[in-house]
């Protein structure tokens, strides 16, 4: 069975796939990183996104032959509950999150816009978040955690 | 006495912060696992009628509270804790907590209906007073003193008067208290609370941002088989043939066929997707849906309908006054998804004498009747466990999903994983059904409402029905639940003004066109839509200020305040409706709409300011404003987390949501074809808070919800004068009415 070598988290991980389209979502969840969640599977609201490369994708739309060779972080490789990305930590002072299924994907999202930019204005906010489906209404509190995050109170 | 006070997000933050209350379970995971089952040496007691059922002081000096009810994301896992560590005498930090568990929780009725606080915990608010009671009953014999010199607090029993106390674990801890839970037990004076009314985090937030939350997708078992099912291409289809050929390029895949149920089984979740998407199988045809754009007349007209009158109250004017204005309008609310997030997904390890099942249910100890029955299984001998899913505002698969993974186990001996594709979740979950309302009212000149009726037309569930039929079992050919469960859907369908005349006419049907379920505030948005906006429309024939009329029609302190509030928060300038530049090429405006829910619950005002796009007919929606009166508030930011949540989600389904479908299956399968609210749609909101300590507590999970279309609907009267009575508002349909054209 063909092998793929990924880097995930700042690990090497190697991974045996007999289906070199198979999406990077399935690998990481295989992976025990479980924060990255199936939505849709379609690209279309945002569950799945992780950052390759710094770049916020969604990783249902990205082959485990496509990842290779590039630096893959998920939500578990942000930070953790004892050393919490600033973008976590905002998330958990405005508790954001209701059920949760869309917050790993919002989180990845706003690092990425972070990485980038570091003053987001309100409405790169909600543009760098807009593939970032909710059905619960966390939106209002997401925005203000990540201008909370960029040292901007809303 | 009644002191409202506005919430501040800033003493969250700084409780958040300062630690001054910490939740003892924050980062250490919140499994119903062995460790954290209380009394260890005591067997679990799951009779309501005691205390044992919801409370067990442990030998450390922790209690743990056994809830029925389950945590959804709107708070009761840090709302209860509160409730009980309050009644006992103890801090939230020493509460373990057990939730959604058929085997250690008692059965205290579905988690719906906004009712976890105000039924569920209310219930465990009593158990702890009873439990209260009885720890300074027995620390009253050692101390030798009598039971009013002492109090309850930080976990034992000390007197008044100052002196050494006893541990609640030294009194009881590790046995039970056989006691039968007491309704007249003595509840702590609001006024002494130290926890319930405090913002305190919720224990899951720290921990879903952080990845460490196992949601039902995440959570395995030695030797589990993953699974998907494959639908038929029309909703009533038999299976006629499965072309096995189909999958030899997917190897390690078992096809499982029940009857009419069809699922790919294998190792790996990858392997299931692939085969279930190259399974190729022959179906029957089968078109019994109804003609979607003829549903309206569809739904008028249906041969099963039974008439009930719902409301009569007062009598006709007669004869009306000269200028008395006479109005009638009809409404309509389309069928809805829950859409949920994540597709519905479960565990199910089912062996030859007994079940166990993974689920995110609203329904655990419902589910363990209905599953047991078309396993065909004892009920004892099946147990739920509830471990957090994808937001489900009501039912949505996931007993749908839950049912087909147990068949699946019990079809291949194995643990089974059941995850749905998105299509499944937007094609088969079951919908808000349609509602269809139309109303008549007489006003006078002075806004005096001198008559009023409604008429609806809409499914009615089946008495007693425990769960809603299944997907799974139907399809199998087992046992299987039969009718409608569309929740309480008929309330709210009279105004809550005074009136000379009311009456409220349901004409129900016997079928609905796809499986209905609970949709979030059952049934109240679109009533209150209907009611609320024909409210403004009376108040605008008669020429007076919409929160004028309204407040004409009301005496309840309550429901008045509420009102007052928004229009402050507003700066809400008093003229009737519509405004003066309606024909703008953006045209702006502003509308209110009003519910006191269910007529005996929370007290819910809403305003909205909107702009209308008139080239487009796109709705901005540039403010909210809502005043939220639920009694008592136990834990603020949750209250201000549910009622953001309500806000966004209805006005999605009032702006976007309908489901499409043809006379064969439903066409809206995924987030294009079903779009819903985005980031660059979210309004600000302004939430204004009615705390009052001395009420009894109302639910915030669904009120908020029956007020967001009128309000919409009324601002975008206001400011284009058109009047929408169809939900969703969709550009286009915005743009026929702003050129004259029926919707």
């Amino acid at each position: 069975m063909p092998r793929y070598r990924l880097r995930v988290n700042g690990s090497e991980r190697a991974v045996d796939s007999s289906d070199a389209d198979k999406p990077l979502l399935y690998v990481l969840r295989g992976l025990g990183l479980t924060a990255t969640k199936f939505g849709c599977g379609l690209g279309q609201c945002g569950a799945c996104t992780v950052l390759i490369d710094g770049t916020a994708v969604q990783s249902c739309q990205m082959t485990v032959a496509n990842a290779q060779d590039k630096a893959i972080t998920t939500l578990e490789g942000l930070g953790s509950a004892a050393k919490p990305h600033p973008i976590q930590t905002a998330f958990i002072d405005e508790q954001v999150p209701q059920c949760g299924y869309c917050t790993s994907g919002m989180i990845m999202s706003a690092a990425a816009l972070l990485s980038k930019k570091r003053k987001p204005s309100e409405g790169d906010i909600r543009s760098a978040l807009d593939g970032n489906l909710c059905r619960c209404g966390s939106h209002v509190r997401a925005v203000r955690a990540v201008m909370a995050a960029s040292g901007q109170r809303g | 006495m009644n002191a409202p006070v506005k919430t501040s997000r800033f003493s969250r933050r700084a409780l958040l912060k300062g630690g001054a209350l910490t939740v003892g379970f924050a980062l250490t995971g919140l499994r119903n696992d062995a460790s954290a089952q209380g009394a260890a040496g005591a067997p679990r007691v799951l009779d309501t009628k005691e205390v044992d059922a919801f409370l067990a002081v442990n030998g450390d000096g922790t209690v743990t509270v056994f809830c029925g009810k389950v945590d959804l994301g709107q708070g009761l896992r840090i709302a209860i804790p509160q409730i009980a560590a309050e009644e006992l005498g103890i801090g939230v930090d020493k509460i373990k907590y057990i939730e959604g568990d058929t085997a250690l929780t008692p059965n205290q009725g579905r988690t719906s209906g906004s009712n976890g606080i105000q039924r569920g915990g209310m219930q465990i608010r009593q158990a702890a007073a009873t439990a209260r009671e009885a720890l300074i009953a027995l620390a009253a014999q050692r101390l030798k003193k009598t039971p009013e010199d002492l109090i309850a607090t930080g976990g034992e029993i000390r007197p008044k008067a100052g002196g050494a106390g006893i541990r609640f674990a030294s009194l009881i801890g590790e046995r039970h208290f056989d006691l039968k839970l007491d309704p007249k037990a003595p509840l702590k004076n609001p006024a002494s609370y130290t926890i319930v009314g405090k913002p305190l985090p919720r224990p899951d937030v720290a921990l879903k941002c952080t990845g460490k939350t196992t949601f039902v997708h995440d959570f395995t078992l030695p030797s589990m088989q993953h699974a998907r099912l494959i639908r038929p291409p029309a909703i009533g289809a038999t299976l006629i043939s499965v072309d096995e050929a189909s999958i030899k390029s997917v190897p390690g895949v078992k096809i499982v066929r029940i009857k009419n149920f069809l699922a790919v089984v294998a190792e790996d979740e990858w392997t299931t997707v692939r085969a279930a998407r190259a399974l190729r199988a022959q179906w029957s045809e089968w078109s019994g849906l109804p003609q979607q754009d003829k549903l309206v007349e569809t739904l008028r007209s249906d041969p099963g309908i039974t008439d009930q009158t719902l409301v009569t109250k007062g009598a006709p004017v007669s004869p009306q006054p000269q200028n008395a204005k006479t109005l009638a309008a009809s409404y309509f609310w389309p069928m809805q998804s829950h859409a949920s997030l994540g597709p519905s997904c479960a565990v199910a390890d089912v062996r030859a004498d007994a079940a166990t099942v993974w689920t995110a249910s609203q329904g655990m100890h419902d589910n363990q009747t209905t599953y047991a029955r078309f396993l065909g299984l004892p009920k004892d001998k099946v147990r739920l466990i509830y471990l957090e899913g994808s937001g489900c505002y009501g039912m949505n698969g996931h007993e749908d999903a839950a049912a087909d993974a147990a068949i699946l186990s019990q079809a291949v001996g194995r643990p089974v994983r059941v995850q749905w594709s998105r299509a499944d979740e937007h094609g088969w979950d079951p919908k808000g059904p349609p509602q269809l309302l139309d109303i008549t009212g007489v006003v006078g000149a002075d806004g005096r409402i001198l008559d009023w009726r409604t008429d609806m037309w809409i499914p009615q569930t089946t008495r007693g029905l425990l769960n809603i039929p299944l997907l799974g079992p139907q399809a199998a050919g087992l046992d299987n639940i039969v009718g409608l469960n569309t929740g309480l859907i008929s309330q709210n369908g009279d105004p809550p003004y005074a009136a000379d005349h009311i009456q409220v006419i349901v004409h129900w049907l016997k079928e609905a066109p796809l499986r209905p379920a609970p949709l979030r505030s059952p049934g109240k948005p679109a009533n209150c839509f209907a009611v609320e906006s024909f409210t403004d429309e009376l108040a605008a024939a008669v020429g007076i200020d919409p929160i004028e009329f309204r407040l004409r029609g009301l005496e309840n302190p309550r429901a008045i305040e509420v009102i007052k509030r928004t229009a402050a928060l507003m700066k809400w300038q008093v003229r009737p409706s519509p405004g003066a530049d309606t024909s703008a090429a953006v045209a702006r405006g502003r509308g209110i709409s009003f519910v006191h829910y269910k007529h005996t619950e929370t007290y819910v005002a809403m305003a909205m300011e909107v702009a209308v796009e008139r080239a487009s007919g796109r709705i901005k929606v540039e403010r909210v404003v809502c005043a939220h009166d639920c009694g008592q508030i136990i834990n603020p930011d949750g209250v201000r987390a549910q009622v953001e949540g309500c806000i966004l989600q209805t006005l999605s389904r009032v702006l976007m949501e309908e489901v499409k479908f043809d006379r064969s299956h439903v066409l809206s399968i995924d987030w294009s074809s079903y779009p819903i609210l985005r980031f660059s749609d979210v309004p600000n909101l302004e939430i204004d808070l009615v705390d009052r300590p001395n009420e009894p507590p109302f639910g915030a999970g669904e009120a908020a919800c029956a007020a967001v279309g009128a309000a919409l609907a009324n601002a975008v009267y206001d400011a284009a004068g058109v009047r929408l009575r169809t939900v969703p508002f969709t550009p286009e349909r915005v743009k026929a009415e702003l050129n004259g054209k029926a919707s």
